[in-house]
Parts: structure tokens; sequence; C-alpha cells
């Protein structure tokens, strides 16, 4: 989880000479201390997702599809009841951590990767390579998101790796947007023009100029992202398409559950909270990332 | 006691309230139980007139039309139930019964029919009935030209012909004592005709509404027709049936007062809804149920010890417990309900893992490893069905990998072409319909590509004889064959589970071919 | 300005070929799928004669190039052709549609823009603070739930519960304004709790993102007031990336609608290409795409020339 964020953080302290591994981790520790209580939280939770994730067959009471006892038991004997098919409810859960955030954050992951190298060429190269970028996604966000993946994924099936990469594609096309509207407004910026001047090449100016500066919105969307990423299998589901069962994700507990919710039964909301709570954490660590890079002191 | 009887005409003749009766009965010595029950059996045998019905159902669809030829689902059965009427009718006992026929006679070969039509009846633009409006009204499910989903309903279809103008005469190819049940199926309402033809989308038949405004997929208006032919059906003053696809938007519709009345309730919840004083659900046990076609043709099912391995691993009564929350019953592999006619009550079949891995040997067999193809498209649980399922065959040394397919184009892309998928059966009314339907050899959805003989054999002998008791003989050996040797595992009939408010009456019987009252509540429900 | 309104025209030019390419996806997208029409609409019912018969009757039998050829021949005629499944006029089956679909998207885009900026902008205000954290975790929250589910608790706890609002939208042509405007607020609300979060967030982070800036600093350091600052200060540097998710979010208040219609029965073009999709019936679908790609296109246009207006040194790139 964390990694992404700090890989972006360090393009923005390019500047400043290599330091040694072991300064550099105190450096974090140092960080890390002085961070607000918001963000310890955040990166609390996100650790306590992976640890999960990782290890969720040693945690989990039963198997991930076992069929332990009767359908709808309520809370007590299994510590969250049991599910509409009589799963155990914790374990569920448990396991929907690692399918869920795995491929949410894969997914993200790729999204951003193609949409937001994409974005930035299409702002520092501008004339054609702007002009095809653009309606190549133009075109496929012209396309309802999810009329698109229906078409895509009744075409191509529902495998794990084809939803990642349908998407993936398809959220990248937003990313784009963003990251090029934002690109545009640093490119016109006199320092980029200088460094065009000085005859830099375009990778150089990506890296050192571009990216350090349209970091904090694109990671603030990351933050998003990530989270709609869930919503969109969730609703794939409501279409009948979504993961394999009886492969455990959130969204689709969500939906298995959902009609409870009607006689204010609180079990669909165990799922929608383990996201919440996730999006919540995660968006906290960007909010302590955007306040450090916005170099602000207050 | 006399003055209960006086009290139940009352009652009977709406002039007195539930409260009023309860008060007066009470008063007369009755128990409290026992003056609710009576109250509510007299109240139920008297209908009213009036009231504006609001209904809604599941499945229906902005590409719906009013072609009988294309009728599909529910909504627009139920359309077709308010506004056309059919030569016979299957009546809420689950007898045929003469609708726009009076009645019918068979040659002794049931090669030749004659039906006499009923006199004095109008369509809603003023026609009256005549032999001619049924032959158009056929026709337009024959021939080479006919895009109707009936078409093999009326395939056996000869010759139709008009003797005089109340008497039509169909000719078949081979013999069906059960002719006058297939002319009550909901694609083949009798419209009226115009230079030998019917115009199939105008919406004008002879029933009890007229339609005043269809919008595809959202809702529909019907008003009740002043000059209904037929007594005591049709009550309600106007009708709005709409179009609820989301269980949840449609049962809270119901429990908001949006609606009065909605068909398939989900399961998962019903217990909850049961709990609401206002509402009433039914369970209505009928011919519908849910199979698991396996492909006869196809390695490893062409062998009848595999199939009958996969027969005795799947657990019946923990499926129709938790897929069904008990709204249901076991089937048997094979097609005829118990409710039905022609049943036979052959020994149950069940989970049985050391007799599965006995059959698994005797095919040579040490484990089994099978793909299903699963979608809730084939019916309301089909995935959860497979996952329990493979969770039963696992115990007897059989390894199902299910296969979750989309929703979208299940019936072209999966059922009937990937060896072993999920389907289901609306069910028909006579066993000779279900079996022509879906197991004879040359029938066009044998879904389990099964060809067998002796069945096939006794299927067309037993069409054609009109002497009761041999003929339920056969029924009952074409049973089972069809369990033991069949390619299908019927594991359950699903009970149709409709709600209602309690604002709607209905009479005691509910149709169980077909759900919402055989799709004929428009006509037959009322506002208490 | 005459350079934006040349801009503008070679948009709308390039628009179209878009409009041209999503029809061409479209249409394979359709062909590719298995079945077609006459299949799914006979379903278990089909048999070989009938499906032939029906493909006869609809010209389905012809090959793909001349029915896509034969369509698009029409449209240049501005006719859109009929429904497959039940021959009603496209113009006719989708006017009523698309004005439902644009009249809730705007209802809702009424309710979350205005208090989305200003979420945004507070949040920036007093960012860090308990009020800033407060409104982070109730937007983010709203968004982590599926919008069905979010539609089900509105409806249990507005229209089950204390019985104040309907739980259909199924209004109708002739339904009255205000009438309107009450039955729609249940989905607009919905729609709301899914758009806020992510428009407020982008807002509070584009502001907060130049408070670093050298002539902010200079400002701050004249003395300005905090507020002062933000709005006439980093605002309108902000506003390119504001605006793009603004339209970003309108879009799919006009496109993404799909679920909510579903669950509130709301007559739009959502559940109307659903079904057409399910149905194959080519006609429909195109023109439900065609329609919801040209949003897509106006919209984008919008916010390319607002983001320059803002920002003018945008017109000159090199």
């Amino acid at each position: 989880m964390t990694q992404p964020i700090k890989t972006m953080g360090e393009s923005t302290d390019a500047v400043p000479p290599p330091i040694r591994e072991t300064s550099r981790f105190k450096n974090a520790l140092q960080e890390l201390k002085k961070a607000p209580l918001t963000a310890k939280f955040g990166l609390l939770v996100i650790s306590a997702y992976i640890f999960v994730a990782l290890f969720a067959p040693l945690i989990a009471p039963y198997g991930e599809s076992q069929i332990v006892g009767p359908e709808y038991e309520p809370w007590g004997h299994f510590v969250l009841g049991t599910d509409n098919l009589g799963r155990d409810m914790l374990t569920r859960l448990i396991y929907g951590a690692r399918n869920t955030v795995g491929i949410a954050f894969v997914t993200t992951l790729f999204a951003f990767f193609i949409g937001g190298s994409a974005g930035i060429f299409a702002a520092i190269l501008g004339g054609w390579v702007d002009s095809v970028f653009s309606r190549i996604v133009d075109i496929l966000m012209a396309i309802p998101q999810l009329i698109f993946a229906l078409l895509l994924l009744t075409i191509f099936g529902t495998s794990i790796p084809v939803l990642i990469g349908i998407i993936a594609v398809l959220d990248s096309t937003r990313v784009f947007r963003l990251a090029r509207a934002v690109s545009q407004n640093v490119v016109v910026m006199d320092y980029v023009e200088v460094a065009r001047l000085r005859g830099e090449r375009i990778g150089w100016i990506t890296l050192r100029e571009v990216l350090p500066n349209i970091t904090a919105p694109l990671v603030a969307e990351f933050g998003m992202r990530f989270c709609f990423v869930f919503l969109l299998i969730a609703g794939l589901s409501f279409l009948g398409l979504g993961l394999q069962p009886p492969t455990a994700d959130w969204g689709s507990m969500v939906r298995d559950n959902a009609t409870l919710i009607s006689y204010g039964d609180i079990t669909p909301l165990l799922p929608a909270a383990a996201i919440a709570l996730l999006t919540v954490g995660t968006n906290f660590v960007v909010d302590w990332f955007l306040h450090k890079t916005s170099g602000l002191k207050s | 006691m006399s003055n209960l009887r006086k009290l139940e005409k009352l009652v009977s003749a709406g002039k007195m309230s539930r409260r009023e009766f309860m008060g007066a009965a009470i008063a007369a010595g009755v128990s409290v139980t026992m003056a609710g029950s009576i109250f509510s059996s007299v109240a139920e045998a008297a209908p009213k007139q009036g009231g504006h019905f609001k209904c809604g159902i599941g499945a229906g669809s902005t590409t719906d039309s009013l072609d009988p030829a294309t009728t599909l689902q529910t909504y627009t059965q139920m359309i077709n139930n308010g506004a056309y009427n059919y030569l016979t009718e299957i009546d809420n006992h689950n007898k045929l019964i003469g609708e726009l026929a009076t009645s019918w006679e068979a040659s002794k070969d049931a090669k030749t029919w004659r039906f006499k039509l009923r006199k004095g009846v109008t369509f809603h633009n003023g026609k009256s009935l005549d032999a001619d409006d049924v032959i158009a009204s056929i026709n337009h499910h024959r021939g080479k030209d006919s895009k109707s989903a009936a078409k093999p309903i009326v395939k056996a279809v000869k010759d139709i012909k008009a003797d005089g103008k109340e008497t039509v005469i169909f000719e078949l190819s081979g013999g069906n004592a059960d002719f006058p049940f297939l002319m009550s199926d909901y694609h083949l309402p009798i419209l009226p005709a115009k230079d030998g033809k019917i115009n199939a989308t105008s919406g004008i038949g002879s029933g009890a509404y007229i339609i005043e405004k269809f919008d595809p997929g959202v809702t529909t208006h019907l008003k009740r027709n002043p000059d209904y032919w037929k007594k005591g059906r049709g009550h309600f003053d106007t009708i709005e049936h709409l179009v609820i696809a989301d269980v949840a938007a449609r049962t809270n519709a119901l429990q908001t007062g949006a609606i009065h009345a909605m068909d398939r309730c989900d399961l998962k919840t019903v217990h909850l809804l049961k709990r609401n004083k206002k509402i009433e659900v039914l369970k209505v046990v009928g011919a519908q149920h849910y199979t698991l076609p396996m492909n006869a043709t196809v390695a490893p099912f062409d062998n009848n010890d595999v199939r009958l391995a996969l027969k005795l691993a799947i657990d019946r009564e923990a499926l129709v417990e938790t897929i069904l929350r008990g709204y249901g019953a076991v089937g048997n592999d094979q097609p005829i309900g118990s409710a039905q006619p022609y049943y036979a009550k052959l020994p149950q079949r069940k989970y049985d893992p050391d007799k599965a891995r006995f059959h698994l040997k005797k095919a040579g067999l040490g484990s089994l490893k099978v793909e299903l193809a699963a979608a809730d498209a084939a019916f309301s649980g089909a995935v959860d069905t497979a996952v329990l399922y493979k969770e039963h065959a696992a115990k007897c040394g059989i390894d199902i990998t299910v296969n979750r397919v989309p929703n979208d184009g299940y019936w072209s892309n999966t059922w009937m072409k990937k060896p072993w998928s999920m389907s289901y059966w609306g069910g028909r009314a006579t066993p000779d319909w279900m079996f022509s339907v879906a197991f004879a050899a040359d029938a066009e959805w044998n879904e389990g590509f099964w060809k067998h003989e002796k069945f096939n054999k006794l299927l067309v002998e037993a069409r054609a004889e009109l002497d009761e008791a041999k003929r339920a003989q056969m029924y009952a050996e074409m049973q089972k064959i069809v369990s033991d040797e069949g390619s299908v595992i019927i594991p359950m009939f699903a009970a149709y589970v409709p709600a209602l408010s309690k604002k709607i009456g209905h009479d005691a019987a509910i149709s169980a071919d077909r759900d919402m009252d055989g799709t004929k509540a428009f006509e037959r429900w009322w506002m208490a | 300005m005459g350079t934006i309104l040349k801009l503008i025209a070679k948009r709308l030019a390039t628009g179209l070929v878009v409009l041209w390419l999503v029809s061409l996806i479209i249409f394979s997208g359709l062909e590719f799928l298995p079945g077609d029409l006459a299949q799914e609409i006979l379903g278990q019912s089909a048999t070989p004669e009938s499906l032939a018969a029906f493909r006869k009757e609809l010209g389905l039998d012809q090959p793909m190039h001349t029915r896509y050829l034969k369509w698009l021949g029409g449209v240049f005629h501005g006719d859109f052709g009929k429904s497959l499944s039940n021959q009603r006029q496209i113009s006719e089956l989708i006017g009523v549609r698309f004005a439902n679909t644009m009249f809730l998207a705007s209802l809702a885009a009424i309710i979350a823009v205005p208090i989305a900026l200003t979420l945004g902008i507070l949040a920036a205000l007093y960012r860090n603070t308990f009020f800033d954290r407060l409104i982070n975790v109730l937007t983010l929250s709203s968004i982590s739930f599926p919008e069905f589910f979010i539609a089900y608790i509105l409806i249990y706890l507005f229209s089950v519960k204390i019985n104040f609002f309907p739980s259909l939208a199924n209004i109708s042509p002739d339904t009255p304004l205000w009438d309107r405007v009450y039955i729609c607020l249940l989905p607009a609300m919905t729609l709301t709790l899914v758009v806020v979060a992510h428009m407020m967030r982008l807002t509070r982070a584009s502001i907060i993102n130049l408070l670093a800036s050298p002539y902010i600093e200079m400002a701050k350091l004249k003395g300005l007031k905090k507020a002062r600052i933000i709005l006439y200060h980093a605002l309108p540097n902000a506003l390119a990336p504001i605006i793009n998710v603004v339209v970003l979010n309108l879009a799919y208040l006009i496109v993404g609608v799909v679920i909510v219609e579903v669950v509130f029965v709301y007559p739009g073009l959502g559940q109307l290409i659903v079904d057409s999709v399910q149905k194959r019936d080519m006609p429909v679908v195109q023109a439900c795409s065609l329609i919801f790609a040209a949003t897509y296109v106006l919209l984008n246009l919008t916010a390319d020339i607002l983001s320059i207006i803002t920002n003018p040194r945008m017109l000159y790139p090199k």
C-alpha cells in the first residue's frame, strides 16, 4: 500500500543528493513520529489490511467457501454470524480483504501507469500526440463505463486478469484527463519553457519538472480511484458479472446481503464498512502526504 | 347461530366491516380466532368491484412488445391475460375449463378437434367473436413466416377450418388427447381478425381490461372493460402495472403502499417481510422446477452411472432449505410435480455419498472432475446452488468446478452449449406437454440431448391414448425412466412466492400454473 | 476570442469523428456478443425456423456491413430507425427518457456541485482541523458504499421508516414540475452522496497544492485574511482541475445512473440501454450511445474551454 506513495514522494525531493539507506530509514521513522494522529491511524489501518490479506488462511477460522452451519446465524457462536449459504461471515470478510484489496490495488496501479503517463506525454508533446490520445480517451469515455464493461466482459469472459485489464483501461481514461489537465497547467509555466529551451529530453522534463508538480492531485485521485474500483466490481456483480464464486469479495458481499438493510438488519453494512474504513485510512495518509508536499508549515 | 348466518350475509354483501363483524360475532358467543377466520372465509367469497390496483413485476423489459407471438415474461403474460381471452383456461383450481370455447370434442384417434365458440362475446373495438378470429389468431403462430415462440406448440396443427360462425375444427398430424390444454398457452390469445389477419400489436382483445397506455419496461395502464362477458371476474376499475426489476425496490414499494402486489419475493428476507401485518405472502408450489441438464452425448455424461452418481451427490433437502428457504419441494429428477395430473409417486432419491461412489466405480472412475456453468439468469440462486452442490459433491469424490458465466446471453451462449449448465422450467399443464418440450428425442429444447427409445415410443402412444387408466400407467413408467436414466438433474420444485397487500382479496384457491395466480391476477383479484 | 472560436469549431468537427467511431465500436461490440435479438427475444422458446423468420422480418439475415451502412445512411438523413423489438420510433422512445435523465442529472448537480465546492473550500481553509477530518470521513464513507446500497439505506430511512418520500420515482411526462422535484429528491440525494466526495476532495487538494506557491506566500506576508487568500488568490488558479472533476462527475450523473434508475424505477436512458444491450436491439443501443457520447464530447469541450479561460496561457502551447 505505502509503496506507490513512497515512490511518488521520492520524485518530489529528487534534487537533494542520494542519502544512505540507514539514514533514510531513520528519516522516515522520524517523519512518522511527527505525523498527525490521523495519518498514523491511516497507516495502522492499511498495515492491518495488508496483514490480514497476506495471512488470510492463517487468521480465518474456517475455509473460504466452507459451509459451517445454518444460514443467517446471528452473531455469537460464529463471531459475526453466517451468510446466506451458512458460511462464516468473519472468514468471508478476511478472505474478501485479500481478493478485493489485491485486485483493486493492482487495477488502480495499472490505471495510473497507463493513464498518468499518457496524460503527461500528451500535455508535454502537444500537437498530434495530444490530439490522438485525447480522441482515443474521448471515445473510450464517451461509452458508458458500465455498458462498456458489460460488453467487454461478456465477450472476453470474467477471469481475474481480464477483469483487472478491462477495469484498468476504462479507469485509466479518467486518470488521463486529470493528468493531462494538471500537466498542461505546469507545462506552460516559465521554468518548463526554460528547460525546453535548454534542450532537455522529454523524459527529463517529465520526471524533474512535471511529475513533481502534479503528484499531489494525482495522489489525491489515487485515493479515490482505488475506492471506485471496489464500487465498479460491486456494480458489475449487480449485472451478474464480477468475480467467480465462491471467491469472496466485499462488493459482492454487500450485493448478496443488501436486501437485509430494508429491514434494518446491519449485516450488509459489515463489508461496506470494511471498504469505508480502508478508504478513509488511505485518504488520511494521502492527506498527510499532500500536506507534506505542499510545503506548508501549518 | 342463526344470528351468525345473518352476519355472514352482511359481510359477504360488503355491508359490514371486519371490526363490526368481530364485535357482533363475539357477542354471539364465538371465539375471537374463530370469528376472524369466519370473517376471512366469508369476506373472501365476496369480490367487490372497483378500485385502482397497482402491481409491481420483476421480469419486464423496455424491449417488450404487445405481440403475443413474442410474449416472454410474467409482465407481458399478465397483460395478455388482462386484455385477451383464450379458447381454454386453466382455472384457479388447476382444472381446464372453457373460455372462449364453451365445449370441445375429439375424434377417436384424437386427431380432429371441434371447438364450439361462446356466443355474445365482443372485442374492445366492438367486433363480435366468430370462427375467423380464432383461425387468424392461431395462424399468426403457424407457417414459414411466423416468428412466434409458440410455433412448436401449434406445429402439429395441419389445418384449421370454420364450420359455420361458431365452430372451429383443428386437424392434427398426430393424435393428442391434451390438445385443449395447449390452447390455453399464453402465446395463443384470440384477437379480432380483419381480412383473415390479426393486428398483433394493437392490444385489442376480448379480455376484462382495455389497454390505455403501454410503455414497455415502465408501466401499462388498463381500465375495466364494461362489456366483459365473464361473470364474477375483472373487478378493478383501473390497473397500473409496473416493471420493478430490483427485488428490494419491489419490496419497499409494497411496504410503503406504492404497489398492492408483487411477484418473486426475495427469499433471503421473506421471513422478515412476513412480520409485516399488512402484507400476505403466498406460497404456491406448482410445476416450476430448477434443472441441471447434462449433455448425454458428451463424456463423461454419456455414462448413466456417472449421471446417477451426480444425481446422488446433490443434497436436495439442503438446497430446498438454503436456496429456497423452504419455499419449494425436493425434486426427483423428473419434471412432473406432486400437484400435477398423472404424478407418479416414485421412491425419493436421497443424498448418498456411498452410493454415488459405488456408481462412479461402476463407471470405472475413482474420482471425477467436471465443470458446471452457472448464472443467476438460469434461476435466482443458481450460482449459490452450484456452490453448495460443489460442497456436497466433494464428499462423494466428485470435484465440481463452478464456472460463473455472464447473465447476459446465457440462453444463447451457455444453456445447451456447455456440456453441463443450469436451467429452469415454468412447467407445463400436462405431462405430455412437458415431456414433448424438453425430453422427446426430437424436441428443440431437449436440454439433456437425451434419446431413449422406449420413452419416446411411450410418449407418442400416451399422447393419443384416450383411456385414462392406461394413460396414467404409461406416464408413471415414463417418469421412472426419466428419473433413473434421464440426463437432467432436477433437485427441486420452486414455489411461486408473490406478496400482496391485505387490501387485495382473492379466492382461497390460487392457481399453481404460473406465478401471480396463473398470471391472471388482474381478472381474479379484487380490492377488499 | 477568435482563437477560442476556431478551437471550438475544430473540436466539434473531431467530436463528430468521435461519435462515428463510437457507433462503429458499439455496433461491432454488439455483433461480437453471443446471440442476436431473435434469440434473446424468443429465449428458451427459439426454434431454428422461428429464428429464421424473425431474422428475415427484421433484416438481421443481411451481412454485418450492409446493416451498418443502412443504419448509418438513415442517420445522415436524420432517421435513427425503429426499435427492432417493438417497432417504436427511436425519437419517440428516447425523447421522454432523455428529458428525464437530464432532469435527474440537473437536480443532482444543483444539489451536489455547490455542496462539494463549498465543503472543499472550507476544508482547505480549515485544513487539518477537526472540521476538515469530519467532512472527509463523512464523504469518504459515503462513496465507499455501492450506490444501490446508499439508495436502499435512504429508502429505508426516508420511505419505509417515516414515509416522507416515495420509494418509487416513476414519473410520467404529465407529472407537474414540483411533484417531479419532490419525487426525484431521493434518487438525487443518492447521486449527490455518490459524487460529492470526489469533487470535494479534489477541490481541497488543488487549493492546498497552491498554498505554498510564492505568490500565495506573498499574499500571506501582506497580511491578507486566510479566506480572502483562498477565494481570490488560490481558487482561480486551482480552477482547471476542479472544472475537470466537476465535468467528469456531471457526465457521470447523465451517463452512469443505470443502477439508481433500476432501484428507483426511474424511466431514464440507463435502463433502456441495459435492456437493449441484453436484447441486442441495435438501433436503440446506438441512439442511446450516441446521446451519451455527444454529452461527453460537449461537456469535455466545455471543460477545456473553461480551463483555457482560467489559464489563457494554455492557448499558446510552445
